[in-house]
């Protein structure tokens, strides 16, 4: 089953499910993305996860790069285009067809109660996500506590996040973390 | 690009562009708010699409912004499909797509094999310990700004489906598509069933 093939059909069976299962969006399936990379199929370690995270934070673009990283280290540059087009390919459509059928059908109640149904459903994986995240990377008690300086950060006031990510580095490069 | 309105013009009315972009236009658009979007693209998506191109009102940005919420996927992903296709059809839709992750996915993948290639190094390794534990706080007080309608609206119903997820997910760890199985039709269930209350 680890012919180079049967990997490329797992990264694209997995992420395609994931694309219809992100409700709220790419962050929401991250428990999900930890459970089959870290446990299932044992394609990375839990700090490698920890990593991938860090660079997609620490990239442009929408936050699903994730899964652009997580293709490239099974499968090199084919697996990165496979996992990010399994991602965004299925809901993309999904989304296309959706919003011609609501075009054409005016104005239906389902959208808004669909939309109520699932927000805490979302925020409920969002806050799974959160947890498993701070559980990985979070080994110590000062790592911890840059976590909850920059989360109070971020909270409180309007600085540039990319400056909390930049404080971070620096600490971690200086063996500190 | 003049910044003010002319002269004469209707200042109350936000009037939209009545050419609608083509198809270069809406790759570059797509590719120049992405790379602005450090740590979400929203910002900027609302910002060239409603105030620097008036293609969209802000009622209509709203909108579609709603509906790829609800749908599943990256919401901006969703966005730039739904976005590209008003205009230009399915075309307009891959054009869009390719310009909001075409340039991210080239730099990702680059930093992604210096990654494979330098990660073993323990001053790299360091320092990304240090930016994760940065970005999972910044991940935090996003997902508590989140919570912030929800807790002050004290709704039993929707903070037990939160929680009753958050526990199957994030300590029971469980699989997501059995947990969402149950959860979606349930979640849907019990929020008509209480509209229905509430109207009658």
């Amino acid at each position: 089953m680890n012919s180079p093939v049967g990997t490329l059909l797992t990264l694209a069976w997995t992420f395609s499910l994931m694309s219809l299962l992100a409700i709220g969006g790419a962050n929401s399936t991250i428990p999900e993305m930890h459970r089959v990379a870290v446990d299932v199929q044992h394609w990375m370690t839990d700090a490698q996860f920890a990593d991938m995270f860090a660079i997609s934070q620490l990239s442009p673009g929408p936050n699903v790069l994730i899964v652009t990283l997580i293709g490239f280290q099974v499968a090199g540059v084919v697996g990165a285009l496979i996992a990010t087009l399994a991602m965004c390919g299925p809901s993309a459509i999904l989304a296309y067809y959706v919003s011609n059928l609501l075009a054409r059908s005016g104005h239906s109640p389902w959208p808004a109660l669909l939309q109520s149904a699932l927000v805490p459903l979302s925020i409920g994986l969002m806050c799974a996500s959160g947890f498993i995240l701070a559980q990985t990377v979070d080994r110590s008690l000062i790592a911890a506590a840059l976590t909850i300086v920059a989360g109070a950060v971020a909270m409180f006031t309007r600085l540039n996040p990319l400056w909390m990510l930049l404080v971070g580095g620096g600490l971690g490069f200086a063996g500190l973390v | 690009m003049p910044l003010d309105p002319l002269p004469g013009d209707s200042r109350a009315i936000p009037d939209l562009k009545l050419v609608p972009p083509g198809l270069i236009e809406l790759f570059f658009a797509f590719a120049k708010m992405s790379l602005a979007g450090f740590g979400g693209v929203l910002v900027w998506a609302r910002r060239a699409i409603v105030d620097q191109h008036k293609w969209m009102t802000p009622d209509e940005f709203n909108e579609a912004f709603a509906l790829c919420h609800f749908l599943p996927g990256p919401n901006i992903v969703n966005l730039s499909v739904v976005f590209g296709a008003r205009f230009r059809g399915i075309p307009g839709a891959i054009a869009a797509f390719l310009g909001l992750i075409g340039p991210p996915v080239v730099i990702v993948t680059t930093l992604a094999a210096i990654y494979v290639r330098y990660g073993e190094m323990p001053a790299l390794q360091r320092t990304l310990a240090g930016i994760s534990c940065a970005a999972v706080g910044l991940f935090l007080a996003v997902i508590f700004r989140m919570m912030l309608p929800l807790l002050k609206r004290r709704d039993p119903v929707a903070l037990s489906l939160l929680i009753a997820v958050f526990v199957a997910i994030g300590l029971l760890r469980l699989p997501l598509t059995w947990v969402l199985l149950i959860a979606i039709p349930l979640s849907i269930a019990v929020t008509y069933a209480l509209r229905r209350r509430s109207l009658a």
